[in-house]
């Protein structure tokens, strides 16, 4: 399982905010990876550095094994992307789109694989209609259509499912479902909604004010056994340190605070551990699962993000 | 109105006025007038060449026909061209009118290696435009050579004459002809211009000043009483 | 690269706001005929006012196709930058504004090449929009009023001139000058790229552009020395006229104009080198800023 996208110490300053804040994670091949987050958490700043439309601060990105930085043009003709709308040229109709996109995607495209293409998606009958007279969930799927048109290894969606209604977002997961299952395709998928990463997703990260605040398998993850159990002890600093070093180190979460993934039942053994260890434990908190812990990370007032729709 | 029809009409003017001047001066104008009378009409090709201060244009090829006592036509082979109307045209009625002069013999003098006599032309009328005309007669071949015409309203102006073919009809090879003329100005802010950075040089034509045209007009050949079509003028 | 352009080209005719230049040409055009071809005679009295007591000549001639051409370019260079910023003004911006740059510069293309497509567009796009007004305004002149010996008022430092170019002597002229004006426009449509590379909409730019242009076409006719000295010589928009240099025929010392000729041909190449120079800057500012610019749109 070769890695498709690895990310290492990403970091983007604003004029004075810090948009993603040392953020690394990989994404391998065949991955449905979800990008989960509020508004303003980062994720479209991250992709947006994928697609080299940002350049980073700090860090680097590899995509194919290959630096983004200096292969660029040979990283983005294996990369379809729909990047928040999928807007597209209203004056011209789905099919001319298509053929646009295409040709600057450096494939040869005939128009039977146009055609095929735009009923793939749904819209054969309407390629000759201009996209101004579009409704949003046909927009949508042009835009997927435009992102698949170069057969890309690698897909990138940034929210694709805004907007539409719920008959959309189910065409939306199904179509994504297909891409990865019957097609093989790497599929890195953001979105402010647990409930749809959950859906379609194998692995997943949870951004929050430009930091990780984890990353795993959505099943491991979504595991009801699994909790986010807090601590309070008298030196986190130094707990933290003791716990990175010992067999809890993997269940360890960045931040400031001290975070551990885990099964509840192996909170005994956790504090014993702790305790061996010579930390004095002020309190132990426990969420009950991760979708409550990501709920009380949305519902807290955030910052107002620079793309939001 | 133009040059040649001035020209011509101060030669119609030496013909038709029977002056009570001195009778050798009367008897050279009747002479001179009897020469010229001889001539009907014409035909003639011609170039003419315009230098005038702010005037830039080529030589051109032109054809002037004239009628008896005073019709004359400048007209263009192609393109456009300037003929300077100056005050000739007020004056030629006056003149034509005339019986209104008093010719004055001035004695001598040379143009070139001609000699040539001076006749002064005062107007009776002491409300007429022109307050004096100068002429130059080579009396041995009775040919004006020179005319020089002093105006109330439009300053003056002057007539050179050289003959050659056609001196046995009166009619000259060449004449220059210097008048005056307004200095030109374009209505402001109409153009916007390309200042190519040089400040005006102002290269006037020899002899000239801003306030001084100059129209040169060569004869090659003359058709000489063969009729000329009214439809022309 | 020709494969892009091709696509920009495609995009361009697609657009509604493109035929609108077109026509805004073809109607101020007709508009100047129509008046010249009724009462193109008050006009010439108003250039000749001071002199057309001393001369007699030719006004029905006067007023032929090539003079018509040359006053209709006089009076509309100066409105062509407008119709060229509607273009060039919406390359990148336009494209902010739909939404479809971030698609755009998520292709394998790099940024240098986009905006080096999008100029040959505009340039494009200016030189169509001069053939246009070359046919309309020189051919259809010359259909309409003939051919004919050319006049050209000119003021020059405190003098003002005639100049009688005969009617063999007038096309090349026309060409050298429409090719002349190709580079004064595309002065414009560099600029007007530049600007557009900062701005979400292209509202912002083509009022920029033409902002820019009027102001520095107001300054560069102060005819205050202080100014002529020191600031004209560094507007660019003082070359924008160069294209008339072409008509500008040398003399000789008597005054007579020389066929095939031209007065200033330094001054000619002066400008064309400072206008290629203002757009070889200004594209090149463009590829710099465009290349470390953050997408947002």
């Amino acid at each position: 399982m070769s890695a498709i996208i690895k990310v290492n110490h990403l970091s983007k300053q604003f004029k004075d905010t810090k948009a993603v804040d040392d953020l690394s994670f990989t994404v391998n091949e065949g991955d449905v990876y979800g990008f989960l987050g509020q508004n303003g958490a980062g994720k479209s700043t991250t992709i947006r550095m994928l697609l080299s439309l940002i350049t980073p601060s700090e860090g680097e990105i590899i995509i194919f094994g290959k630096k983004l930085q200096t292969h660029r043009s040979e990283i983005l003709t294996q990369v379809g992307a729909v990047i928040e709308k999928p807007d597209l040229y209203k004056y011209l109709s789905a099919y001319d789109n298509l053929s646009i996109f295409a040709k600057m995607s450096g494939s040869k495209v005939s128009r039977e694989l146009l055609m095929k293409q735009l009923e793939m998606v749904g819209l054969a009958d309407r390629a000759k209609g201009k996209v101004e007279t579009f409704s949003q969930g046909m927009k949508q799927r042009l835009g997927i259509a435009v992102a698949l048109v170069h057969n890309p290894a690698l897909i990138i969606l940034d929210e694709p499912t805004n907007g539409l209604d719920p008959q959309g977002i189910a065409d939306m997961r199904n179509l994504i479902l297909r891409l990865s299952r019957e097609m093989g395709k790497t599929i890195l998928i953001s979105s402010h909604l647990l409930s749809e990463i959950e859906l379609i997703a194998n692995r997943m990260i949870i951004l929050h004010k430009g930091k990780k605040m984890v990353e795993g398998k959505v099943a491991e993850l979504l595991d009801p056994a699994h909790s986010m159990i807090q601590l309070e002890t008298t030196n986190d600093a130094a707990a933290k340190e003791k716990l990175s070093q010992s067999k809890w180190a993997d269940a360890l979460q960045q931040g400031n605070s001290i975070k551990l993934l885990m099964n509840k039942q192996t909170v005994p053994q956790l504090i014993s551990d702790l305790v061996g260890l010579d930390v004095s434990i002020l309190s132990v908190n426990s969420s009950h699962s991760l979708e409550n812990y990501f709920l009380s990370l949305t519902t807290m007032s955030g910052h107002v993000e620079p793309f939001a729709n | 109105m133009n040059l040649l029809r001035f020209g011509l009409v101060l030669i119609a003017m030496v013909s038709i006025i029977v002056v009570k001047a001195q009778e050798n001066v009367n008897a050279l104008i009747q002479k001179v007038n009897a020469k010229i009378e001889k001539v009907n009409d014409y035909t003639a090709e011609g170039k003419m060449k315009t230098k005038v201060v702010f005037l830039k244009v080529p030589v051109s090829a032109v054809k002037i026909y004239f009628k008896k006592p005073n019709r004359l036509k400048i007209k263009n082979e192609k393109g456009i061209s300037f003929v300077p109307k100056g005050a000739v045209s007020i004056n030629i009625s006056n003149i034509v009118n005339g019986e209104k002069y008093t010719a004055l013999d001035a004695g001598m003098d040379k143009i070139g290696n001609t000699a040539v006599r001076v006749v002064k032309l005062l107007p009776t009328d002491d409300n007429a435009d022109i307050v004096l005309s100068t002429i130059y007669i080579d009396e041995a071949n009775l040919l004006i050579k020179k005319a020089k015409t002093t105006t109330r309203e439009n300053g003056s102006y002057e007539l050179e004459m050289t003959y050659g073919k056609y001196s046995a009809y009166g009619l000259p090879d060449k004449i220059i002809f210097t008048f005056n003329t307004k200095e030109y100005k374009l209505p402001k802010g109409i153009t916007f211009d390309f200042d190519d950075g040089e400040s005006a040089k102002s290269n006037i034509p020899r002899g000239l000043n801003k306030n001084k045209g100059q129209a040169e007009i060569i004869f090659d050949s003359y058709i000489i009483n063969k009729g000329v079509s009214d439809a022309v003028f | 690269m020709w494969n892009l352009l091709q696509i920009e080209l495609f995009k361009i005719s697609k657009r509604p706001r493109t035929y609108i230049a077109f026509a805004a040409i073809a109607a101020i055009v007709f508009i100047f005929q129509f008046a010249f071809k009724a009462d193109g005679q008050s006009y010439m009295n108003l250039m000749l006012q001071s002199v057309k007591d001393s001369f007699e000549f030719e006004r029905t001639k006067a007023i032929n196709g090539y003079f018509m051409c040359y006053i209709i370019l006089n009076t509309l260079l100066v409105q062509l930058p407008i119709l060229v910023a509607l273009i060039a003004a919406d390359s990148i911006s336009g494209e902010a504004n739909m939404g479809t740059l971030r698609l755009l510069i998520t292709k394998p293309i790099s940024r240098t090449q986009l905006i080096l497509v999008k100029f040959a567009a505009a340039t494009i796009f200016t030189i169509l929009l001069l053939v246009w007004m070359a046919i309309i305004s020189l051919f259809f002149s010359l259909l309409i009023f003939g051919a004919d010996d050319m006049l050209i008022f000119r003021s020059k430092g405190d003098e003002s001139q005639i100049l009688l170019i005969s009617q063999d002597d007038v096309m090349w002229r026309y060409l050298a000058a429409f090719a002349y004006a190709t580079v004064a426009l595309t002065v414009i449509a560099a600029l007007s790229l530049f600007l557009s590379i900062f701005a979400d909409n292209s509202i912002g730019p083509i009022i920029a552009t033409v902002c820019i242009v009027l102001v520095c076409t107001i300054i560069s006719n102060i005819n205050v020395p202080i100014i002529d000295k020191n600031v004209r010589p560094f507007l660019f928009t003082s070359y924008l006229v160069g294209w008339k240099g072409f008509f500008y025929i040398a003399t000789t010392e008597d005054g007579v104009p020389i066929k095939g000729s031209v007065e200033n041909w330094a001054a000619i190449r002066n400008s064309l080198s400072i206008l290629l120079l203002h757009i070889g800057v200004l594209l090149g500012a463009s590829v710099f800023i465009f290349r470390k610019k953050d997408i947002l749109s």
